[in-house]
C-alpha cells in the first residue's frame, strides 16, 4: 500500500476504487508451504496487522508447528477444533490487495478426504495456484488438485515450484518438474498454464524476482497475479438473463431483476422469454444509480419490457437467435458432497440458476478416481466421489454446457429430507437421441409387489376368445400408420375381438399432456403407452398402437415393458416423398424453420431391421389382412 | 473489442444485490438486522439498490442493548424515517428493568443477555426465517469459514463442522419449519472496501466515526467515551476532552475510541490504509477468551 504518497488523496482513492478483483484458489498442503506463501503475500501487502502479528508470534511459540519460525498456518486457521488437531478442515477466504488489484483467496486443504472443500473453493475462482515441493516434484496430490481445477473449469493455473532454496535454486530441477507436469496437464483442458520457481519461506520470487534465480526470466508470483488477464474469461456472447425477482412497486412499473449470467444485454434488444418463447424488446435497464444503455456479467440489474408479458422467477430471457438447451435430461459430472451416500432411487431437489425443481438419476455411467483418473463402474456415489451421470428433471431447465458457460452449466442437488446440499454438478451436454439412447425401462430398480387379481389370464382368454397382445405400428409422419391402425381396429372389432387403440394425438392431448417433443419427453411418452398396453394385455385385451417411435433402442425398451412374446412390430415402409405429399402441412412448417425435432428430417428415424411385418402404404386392405392373418397364426386371435 | 470489466467494489456490490434478492425471493419472512454501524449502513444501501425503484420488501430490526451511544439511536431513527424503512426495535425488557449493564455485570454477561438473548427472543417473536447480518469474513478468523447463507437449527445454533457446501452463486435456501438462515451479503468485503464504498456512494454514517473532541476516560488501556450518567462517577470524573473517533460502534462502555484527526471520509480512508492494528482491538468483548467470537457465534450471536 502507498503509505508515503504525496499525491492528492482524492485522486489516489478514485484510482484505487477502480481496481478489479481476482479470485484465486491455492492447492497444496502445509508441507508444500502453502500457508507460508499466503501468509507472505498477505504480510508483504500489509494485510496482517500488528496485533495479529503479535498474537501470531505468541501462538507460534505455544502451539505452532514451525519450530522457531512464525507459523503462518496459525494465522489462516480459524476454528478452534481445527487448531487443536493441527489441520484445516474447510474452505477459508482471505483478502488482500495491492495497488493494482484486490484478491480473494479461497484457501483449501490438500488432504484427500477433502475433495469437497477444494471443489467449493474452485467454483468461484478465476485462477489456481498449484504448489509443489521442489524436493518432491509432481506427486499424486498435485495431479488430483490439477484434475479438480480443470473439472471446475478454472482457466488459469500457476504451478508454483516451492522450496527452490532446498534444491540450490537449480534450473535443471525446475525444468524436470515442469516437464513432468506438462505431460500430465496436456490430458486436461486448461488453456493457460504458467510455471514459477520460488521459495515462500525465504521470499524468493514471491513479491520481487530473486537474484538467486537469475535463469528465470518470468514474473514474480505477485506480479503475475496482478497482471494476469481475466476479464475476457467471462462469456459475453450468449445472453442468459435468469429472472431472479419480479419488482412491481406500482401499477406502472414491472421490472425483472437478475444477475446477468452471460452475454451483453442492451436497451432496445429483442429478447425471447423461456419457456413461453414470447418475444419483446428491452425498454430500459434500471439501476439505483441511473439507467444504463447496456449491462454485462456479473452485474445485477433490473429491466423493463415493451410488452406486458407474464414472467416469473425461474424464467430466462435470451436473444431469440441464441438459445440455450431447453431440456429435461442432460449428462453431468457430479461431485458427491454429503456424508450420506447417494441413493440412486430417490428424487432430489435440483437448483439451477433461479430454478428449483425435482430430479432423478437415470444412469450412473462411471466413477473417476481423482488420483489415477481411471474410470470404474459403480452403482452409487459416496462422499468426495466424482462420477458421470444422466439426470432427468421434472421441469425443463435452460442450460448450456459448463465448459461454455459456468453460470448456466452448474447446479446443486439438495437432499429432500435433510435439505443438505448433497451434490454439485457440471453439465456436459444434453442427451442426444442418437448415441445416447433414452432409458425408460427400470430393470434394475426395486421391484414393487403387485396385487394378484382373482381372474386368471386363461379365464380372460376363454371369455374374449383371444390373447392379450400389442400391435405396434412404426413409421414416418404421414406414412399412413393411423389409417392402417383405424382399419385394423375396425376389422378386428367386426370379428368380435376386444380391441383398444392408441395414437399420438389421443395420448398427447391427455395422458402425456405436459410433455414436449424433446428426445427425453418422446421416450417418456412411449413409456407411458407401453405401461398401459402391458396392463391391458395382462387382462386379455388386444392393443393397437400407432406411433412414429423413431428410436430403435426406445422401441426395444417398449417391447421389453410389454413383453417381447406378445409384442408385434409393424413397419410402415413409406418413403419421405410419399409422406410429404400425404401430410404437407407439417413438413412445410419444418422447412420454414417453425418446428424442429421431426424424425426423418432433422433427427434420425431408425428403420427397423427386425419388424415382424413390413407394410407398403398403397395396399391398405392387403395390409390389414396380412396382420390379421399373422395374429391368427400366432394364436392371438382365435 | 470493448472491455467489459467491473471494479472490485462494483463486483462486490453486484454479488451482494444478488444475495439480497435471492433471500427476498425464496423466504417467507426475512428481516435485515441493523446495528447502526458502518457495515449496516452499507448493507442497507445495498438493499435499497437491490429493489430500486421499489420499496425494500422486508423490515430492519435493531436489537437495542440499551447501552448504545445516544448519537447512534438518533441516527437510526432519522435514517429509517427519511428513507421510508419499516423499523423494528427490540430489547430485553425484563433484564433492562432488572438493571443489567456492562458496568455492573461485566461485558460477557451483558452481551449475552442484552444482545444474544434479546436477538434470539426477537427472532422467535416475529418468526423470521431469514436474517441478514453485516458480518464480514475479514473481521475475525472464525468468520473466514462462515458461509454466506449460514444455516441455523431451531435453537439458532451454528455448527461449524456441519455447514452446507456453497458453490458458485447457487445458494441452498431450503429450511424446515422453525429453522432459519443467517445471510451475510457483505461477507467478501474488507474494512477498507466498506470505507471506500461509503466514500464512493456518499452513504450517511453515524457522526461518531468522524474525529471530534469528546469526553474520554482511559480504562484498562481502552479509550471510553462518557455518553451518559450511567458511567460510574469515579470514572466519569476523570474524563478529559480528546480528539477521537470510533472504528467500530457498539455499546458505549464496550467500545474503544482511537485518537485521530480524521474528520472527513477521505482522511478516514487514508488512515485506514496506513493503520497497523486490526479493527477488533477496539472491541472489548473479544478479549474474554481465545476463540471467544466462535463461542458467541455457536450460541447465536453474530
Amino acid at each position: 500500500m502507498n503509505t508515503n504518497s504525496k499525491i492528492d488523496i482524492h485522486e489516489f482513492l478514485n484510482r484505487d476504487e477502480k481496481k478489479d478483483l481476482l479470485r484465486l484458489l491455492t492447492c497444496g498442503s502445509v508441507d508444500d508451504g502453502k500457508s507460508t506463501l499466503i501468509g507472505r503475500l498477505m504480510f508483504d501487502s500489509k494485510m496482517i496487522y500488528e496485533d495479529q502479528l503479535a498474537a501470531l508470534e505468541r501462538d507460534s511459540k505455544r502451539i505452532g508447528h514451525a519450530g522457531e519460525e512464525i507459523d503462518y498456518a496459525l494465522l489462516l486457521d480459524g476454528l478452534k477444533a481445527e487448531r487443536e488437531q493441527g489441520i484445516t478442515i474447510d474452505v477459508a477466504y482471505r483478502y488482500f490487495s495491492t495497488n493494482k488489484r484486490k484478491f480473494i483467496i479461497a484457501d483449501t486443504p490438500g488432504h484427500e478426504q477433502y475433495t469437497r472443500n477444494m471443489v467449493t473453493g474452485a467454483s468461484t475462482a478465476n485462477l489456481a495456484i498449484v504448489l509443489v515441493d521442489a524436493t518432491k516434484g509432481v506427486i499424486t496430490q498435485t495431479r488430483r488438485h490439477t484434475f479438480l481445477v480443470s473439472l471446475l473449469g478454472i482457466k488459469h493455473v500457476v504451478l508454483a515450484v516451492n522450496k527452490m532454496d532446498l534444491v540450490d535454486f537449480s534450473e535443471q530441477r525446475f525444468n524436470e518438474i515442469c516437464s513432468q507436469y506438462k505431460q500430465f496437464v496436456s490430458q486436461l483442458d486448461i488453456p493457460d498454464v504458467q510455471y514459477i520457481p520460488l521459495s515462500a519461506l525465504k521470499g524468493d520470487n514471491v513479491v520481487e524476482t530473486s537474484e538467486r534465480l537469475p535463469w528465470y526470466e518470468g514474473k514474480s508470483m505477485l506480479h503475475f497475479l496482478e497482471t494476469v488477464h481475466i476479464s475476457s474469461d467471462r462469456n459475453f456472447e450468449d445472453l442468459r438473463y435468469p429472472v431472479q425477482f419480479v419488482s412491481r412497486p406500482d401499477r406502472d412499473f414491472r421490472g425483472f431483476c437478475a444477475k446477468i449470467a452471460s452475454g451483453i444485454i442492451k436497451k432496445g434488444d429483442t429478447i425471447m422469454v423461456l419457456p413461453s418463447r414470447k418475444t419483446s424488446t428491452i425498454t430500459s435497464i434500471v439501476t439505483y444509480d441511473g439507467e444504463l444503455e447496456q449491462a454485462f456479467p456479473p452485474q445485477s440489474v433490473t429491466i423493463t419490457l415493451a410488452h406486458e408479458i407474464d414472467i416469473s422467477r425461474g424464467e430466462m430471457l435470451v436473444h431469440p437467435d441464441n438459445l440455450p438447451h431447453i431440456e429435461r435430461q442432460f449428462e453431468a459430472m457430479l461431485v458427491w458432497m454429503d456424508e450420506k451416500p447417494m441413493n440412486p432411487n430417490t428424487q432430489f431437489y435440483i437448483k439451477h440458476n433461479t430454478n428449483t425443481t425435482k430430479a432423478r438419476f437415470d444412469t450412473i455411467r462411471y466413477k473417476v478416481d481423482v488420483n489415477t483418473l481411471e474410470k470404474s463402474d459403480i452403482t452409487h456415489l459416496e462422499l468426495n466421489e466424482i462420477g458421470r451421470v444422466v439426470i432427468t428433471t421434472v421441469k425443463p431447465l435452460f442450460f448450456d454446457a459448463y465448459k461454455k458457460n459456468r453460470n448456466t452449466g452448474s447446479f446443486v442437488l439438495i437432499d429432500p429430507v435433510s435439505h443438505n446440499t448433497c451434490a454439485v454438478g457440471m453439465i456436459i451436454d444434453k442427451i442426444h437421441a442418437d448415441g445416447l439412447p433414452q432409458r425408460i425401462t427400470d430393470a434394475d430398480k426395486q421391484k414393487i409387489d403387485t396385487g394378484i387379481g382373482l381372474i386368471s389370464q386363461q379365464e380372460y382368454e376363454n371369455r374374449y376368445n383371444q390373447k392379450g397382445a400389442t400391435i405396434w405400428i412404426t413409421g414416418l409422419h404421414g406414412s399412413g400408420k393411423n389409417q392402417l391402425a383405424y382399419s385394423l381396429e375396425r376389422q378386428l372389432f367386426n370379428q368380435d375381438a376386444i380391441v383398444v387403440l392408441f395414437d399420438g394425438s389421443t395420448v398427447r392431448s391427455g395422458l402425456s399432456k405436459e410433455l414436449d417433443y424433446s428426445p427425453a419427453d418422446r421416450a417418456e411418452n412411449l413409456r407411458r403407452v407401453a405401461e398401459v398396453c402391458k396392463v391391458l394385455n395382462d387382462q386379455g385385451i388386444i392393443t393397437i398402437c400407432s406411433f412414429i417411435s423413431a428410436d430403435d433402442s426406445v422401441r426395444k425398451q417398449v417391447s421389453s415393458i410389454i413383453g417381447a412374446e406378445r409384442f408385434t412390430l409393424v413397419y410402415m415402409d413409406a418413403d419421405l416423398d410419399y409422406c410429404k405429399n400425404n401430410k404437407p402441412e407439417l413438413y412445410s412448417l419444418i422447412e420454414q424453420g417453425k418446428i424442429d425435432n421431426l424424425p426423418g428430417i432433422d433427427c434420425a428415424y431408425d428403420i427397423p431391421t427386425s419388424a415382424d411385418i413390413v407394410c407398403k402404404p398403397h395396399d391398405l386392405e392387403d395390409n390389414v389382412q396380412k396382420i390379421i392373418h399373422y395374429l391368427i397364426e400366432k394364436g392371438i386371435k382365435k | 473489442m470493448q472491455e467489459y470489466s467491473l471494479s472490485h467494489l462494483k463486483e462486490l456490490e453486484a454479488e451482494a444485490i444478488h444475495i439480497i434478492r435471492e433471500v427476498a425471493a425464496e423466504f417467507q419472512n426475512p428481516v435485515m438486522l441493523y446495528s447502526i454501524g458502518k457495515d449496516s449502513s452499507v448493507m442497507v444501501r445495498l438493499a435499497e439498490k437491490a429493489f430500486y425503484p421499489g420499496k425494500v420488501p422486508f423490515p430492519l430490526m435493531h436489537i437495542d442493548s440499551k447501552w448504545k451511544f445516544k448519537e447512534m439511536i438518533e441516527f437510526r431513527d432519522s435514517y429509517a424515517r427519511d428513507n421510508n424503512w419499516d423499523l423494528i426495535v427490540e430489547y430485553n425488557k425484563e433484564a433492562f428493568e432488572a438493571g443489567v449493564g456492562p458496568f455492573t455485570h461485566g461485558s460477557k454477561v451483558h452481551t449475552d443477555i442484552m444482545k444474544t438473548q434479546a436477538l434470539l427472543a426477537a427472532l422467535d417473536k416475529h418468526k423470521f426465517d431469514a436474517a441478514f447480518g453485516g458480518a464480514r469474513r475479514d473481521e475475525e478468523k472464525s468468520r473466514a469459514k462462515e458461509r454466506i447463507f449460514s444455516f441455523r437449527d431451531k435453537f439458532h445454533q451454528w455448527d461449524p463442522k456441519n455447514q452446507r457446501p456453497e458453490l458458485w452463486d447457487i445458494y441452498n435456501t431450503k429450511v424446515h419449519k422453525g429453522e432459519s438462515i443467517r445471510v451475510f451479503p457483505i461477507s467478501n468485503w474488507t474494512e477498507l472496501d466498506i470505507w471506500q464504498y461509503i466514500r464512493l456512494e456518499n452513504i450517511p454514517i453515524v457522526p461518531l466515526y468522524y474525529a471530534k473532541e469528546r469526553p474520554i476516560v482511559e480504562y484498562n488501556g481502552t479509550l471510553i467515551m462518557v455518553d451518559d450518567e450511567r458511567m460510574p462517577q469515579e470514572l466519569a470524573q476523570k474524563a478529559t476532552m480528546r480528539k477521537v473517533r470510533f472504528r467500530t460502534l457498539g455499546c458505549y462502555p464496550l467500545t474503544g475510541a482511537i485518537e485521530s484527526e480524521a474528520d472527513t471520509i477521505e482522511k478516514i480512508v487514508e488512515e485506514m490504509m496506513t493503520v497497523t492494528v486490526s479493527e477488533r482491538t477496539t472491541r472489548v468483548i473479544d478479549f474474554d477468551q481465545d476463540g471467544s467470537m466462535e463461542q458467541k457465534k455457536r450460541e447465536g450471536y453474530f
